[in-house]
């Protein structure tokens, strides 16, 4: 597609060998009915650094083209699209980064990842300790306001305001780098409409394009919907939580009360259900990706995917410990060390796997309007 | 009857027991055989030449079958009536069919894609994809592969045991009365009823050297390289009867730079109708524009085969190259017609003078790629009697091509059981044949878009069937 970009891709080897396999794809074209990326291929005859980018993010890694392909490895042509596309979907994490500088992050993002959470709980939990007297740390706190003995309101809520500030307009940043190079255009409110049922529906995540799959094929080959529903659990109770700690804060500014609130009060209730489907998701999503056959996984984004699932999951664990503890001696040093999670969570956001979920809406969106501009 | 096994790892148990059935061959034709005859209670064994990765013949490069339907259905538009399909097979073998056996797989097609769906295969909704072909074909949701994985899984789940990477070399067949199989490694193999499902011998040059003479050897085998006849050789040699010519198969023109084996539908091209077709010498020698693609693809493999050294030039200019759709493999390139001569070795004086020649008597006007648009050279031989455009907009583009051979026709004669037929014309008491290696007895000649997997299918099932029940009844 001739696109006139203001952030012109670089070539790279992934992109080479995207490009080498979709040549082959486009010509067979017998994986069109399994997902949005072989039709959004064959709306193409060539395919540039913003073509690959686009496709590699519209894919969603389930495996069945891969299953289904004639020209797999040991075929000569060695066709392997989803272990591919997710090779070139990592360098384009890195190119589409804001601020630009920030790409090399996510090389040996598994790791980097992992220091910035020890910093950072090492941070919250030692400032804590240092800070505060032992007495309050490792005090009983009952009743509104027990968070904020530990922790003022303000320094609580003020730093992960700061951090996600940054964050948003990281987000806004990389958006608007990937929109431009791809080429990507507008396709009016009914595409975003289609856009936001494929992304809460995962319809393209097992094996048909009509939502209809049997799954995503395991070792062996059999198809099952863990991996739709793992990450659903994930993808839900990650909004539930959010939701929770939105109605807190509303709960704080429009109503005055302060936190822990009751269990049955609507954020710990959100928090909690949506805590415990997200700690399920995250497993669920970790034990699929481990039983994934070899040939299907990319090494290079295996350190990026675990590490962001096991972030997800102990930032979510710590909070259904924290509410298990926040009536006892244990509470300072829980909240510390998920306030820690939390705020590296939130700092990593941007240079973590979470971007794929930005990239995967934008794709879908120019996916759906390209799809209504031709039918 | 023996219970179904579903031991993989322990050779011993393929050779210490008599299977009820064993199915030679894990393409489509042979895992419906298999998963009837294991349903019906028989202990079944697959054997499959292939390794795992590779298995299931020719089905793994296929995409759809044919099927007969009176009204709409999940994955059919409209309706395919039996006269219209029986018509248009008539219409492709010229009448090299038998009739009773032709009719049998039409009328056995209606039920095919409900039966295959049962077992876990998934076809694309209807009014989809590419080729325009939803109405009198059903398309596998992913392909042949897809198709063959869920068959597998369906068999693995149901008791068959499959032999990877197992070559049978002979048949032990007596009088008529076939008693088991020998295996590459020595090992013998008992049986009750065999079924052979093992395709041709189009990976088989030598083979067809003797049907094609040398210019065998410069042929492309697009299909699995595994169909070297071993199977089919054996049951001619012991008796059965020969359907089919030698050098009668399926031969397409494909780029010359696919694979020599396994190159599948992707080394397909398709941009002929809107070239210069020359052979070595620059030379036309044959209207490209015959009519549309489709229809003429397959007639292609046999023309360049009939060229010196078996390869031809589609020469195209940058308006052609986009007519159809894209490749595989990039077209040579070049800024002028001498230029891409010399890149592709072609003769340079005579190339551009056959060009000239073609664009001088090309019509004026643009040509109508939807329809035969009548647009025909005036005073060339051969003529190019539709969409005879000038060659003249440069980059220029060259495609070479070979002959890709997908499959061969030559088989064992069957009757309506599928029973292998023996030279004295009396059937085998418990042989049977399903799939390419009997796919001649309905399609002489020519080709019908997914009949090849529409007979694989039905003489399957009816292979399964058959001997299950003589078993049962025993």
């Amino acid at each position: 597609m001739d696109t006139i970009s203001l952030y012109d891709l670089a070539t790279t080897p992934a992109h080479e060998e995207t490009k080498r396999i979709m040549q082959i794809c486009n010509a067979c074209r017998y994986c069109e009915g399994l997902c949005a990326v072989f039709p959004a291929m064959e709306r193409r005859r060539e395919f540039d650094e913003g073509d690959t980018a686009y496709l590699a993010n519209l894919c969603h890694h389930c495996g069945a083209c891969y299953h289904a392909c004639q020209y797999a490895p040991p075929h000569e042509f060695g066709v392997n699209v989803p272990q591919t596309l997710a090779e070139r979907r990592l360098e384009t994490y890195g190119q589409f980064a804001w601020p630009p500088k920030m790409a090399g992050l996510f090389e040996k993002n598994g790791l980097l990842v992992s220091i910035i959470i020890t910093i950072c709980l090492s941070l919250a939990v030692g400032l804590m300790l240092a800070m505060i007297s032992p007495a309050l740390f490792w005090g009983v706190h009952l009743g509104e306001g027990a968070f904020y003995v530990i922790m003022p309101h303000t320094v609580m809520a003020g730093i992960p305001l700061a951090i996600t500030s940054f964050t948003i307009v990281a987000f806004i940043m990389g958006w608007r780098r990937y929109w431009r190079s791809t080429g990507a255009k507008w396709g009016g409110m009914p595409a975003l409409s289609d856009a936001f049922t494929a992304m809460a529906t995962l319809r393209h995540l097992g094996g048909n394009q009509n939502g209809a799959g049997d799954g995503c094929p395991g070792p062996d080959d059999k198809p099952s919907m863990r991996r739709r529903y793992f990450h659903h659990a994930t993808f839900y109770g990650f909004m539930m939580c959010f939701a929770s700690t939105s109605v807190g804060t509303l709960y704080h500014y429009l109503l005055g009360r302060e936190a822990p609130y009751g269990y049955f009060e609507l954020p710990v209730v959100l928090g909690t259900v949506g805590g415990i489907i997200l700690c399920i998701g995250t497993a669920g999503l970790w034990y699929e990706k481990r039983r994934m056959e070899t040939g299907l996984k990319s090494l290079t984004t295996l350190g990026m995917d675990y590490a962001f699932i096991w972030l997800l999951f102990w930032v979510s664990a710590t909070g259904l410990i924290l509410l298990a503890l926040r009536e006892t001696s244990y509470m300072g040093l829980t909240l510390a060390i998920h306030l820690g999670l939390v705020y590296g969570f939130f700092l990593i956001l941007p240079y973590s796997k979470f971007v794929h979920s930005i990239y995967r809406f934008a794709a879908l969106l120019a996916d759906a309007g390209e799809k209504r501009q031709t039918s | 009857m023996h219970t179904a096994k579903s031991n993989h790892h322990e050779s011993d148990s393929l050779t210490s027991n008599i299977w009820d059935v064993i199915v030679i061959g894990a393409g489509n034709a042979g895992l419906c055989a298999a998963i009837t005859a294991a349903e019906a209670g028989c202990s079944t064994l697959i054997i499959e030449a292939a390794p795992k990765d590779m298995r299931g013949g020719n089905t793994r490069h296929t995409r759809n079958l044919r099927a007969m339907h009176d009204e709409p259905t999940d994955v059919l538009t409209d309706a395919y009536s039996f006269d219209e399909y029986y018509d248009d097979l008539m219409r492709v073998t010229k009448g090299v069919t038998n009739h009773e056996l032709a009719k049998l797989t039409l009328e056995k097609s209606v039920a095919l894609t409900s039966w295959l769906g049962e077992r876990g295969v998934r076809f694309q909704p209807a009014l989809t994809g590419t080729l325009n072909l939803g109405r009198t074909n059903a398309f596998f949701l992913g392909g042949g592969r897809a198709l063959l994985n869920a068959l597998c899984r369906h068999a693995d789940k149901i008791g068959i045991t499959i032999a990877y990477d197992t070559a049978v070399q002979d048949l032990a067949i007596e009088e008529g009365l076939c008693e088991g199989v020998t295996l590459e490694d020595g090992r013998f193999i008992a049986c009750r009823k065999l079924i052979t499902t093992a395709g041709g011998f189009e990976a088989n040059l030598d083979w067809l050297a003797e049907g094609w003479g040398e210019s065998a050897k410069n042929f492309l085998v697009r299909g699995t390289p595994y169909n070297k006849g071993a199977i089919l050789k054996s049951l001619l040699n012991k008796g059965a009867q020969v359907v089919g010519d030698l050098d009668q198969c399926h031969a397409v023109a494909i780029d010359a730079r696919a694979p020599k084996y396994d190159g599948g539908i992707a080394s397909r091209i398709d941009g002929v109708p809107f070239s210069a077709v020359l052979n070595k010498d620059g030379k036309r020698f044959y209207d490209e524009g015959e009519d549309f693609w489709p229809k003429r693809y397959a007639i292609w493999g046999r023309l360049v085969a009939g060229q010196p050294e078996q390869i031809a030039y589609a020469i195209l200019d940058s308006d052609g190259v986009k007519r159809f759709m894209p490749s595989v493999f990039t077209p040579i390139q070049a800024d002028s017609i001498g230029g891409l001569a010399e890149k592709l070795s072609l003769p340079v004086e005579a190339t551009e003078k056959a060009i000239e020649a073609f664009n001088a008597a090309c019509p004026e006007g643009p040509i109508d790629q939807q329809v035969l648009d009548g647009k025909a050279t005036k005073g060339l031989t051969p003529e190019k009697t539709n969409w005879a455009a000038p060659i003249v907009k440069p980059p220029f583009y060259g495609f070479p091509l070979r002959p890709g051979i997908t499959f061969t026709y030559m088989g064992v004669e069957v009757n309506d059981k599928a029973q292998i037929i023996m030279s004295d014309g009396k059937p085998a008491a418990n042989l049977y044949a399903a799939g390419e290696i009997m796919a001649g007895n309905v399609l002489g000649q020519g080709y019908l878009a997914g009949i090849g997997m529409t007979i694989g299918g039905v003489f399957g099932l009816i292979a399964g069937e058959q001997a299950a029940r003589s078993l049962t009844n025993q």
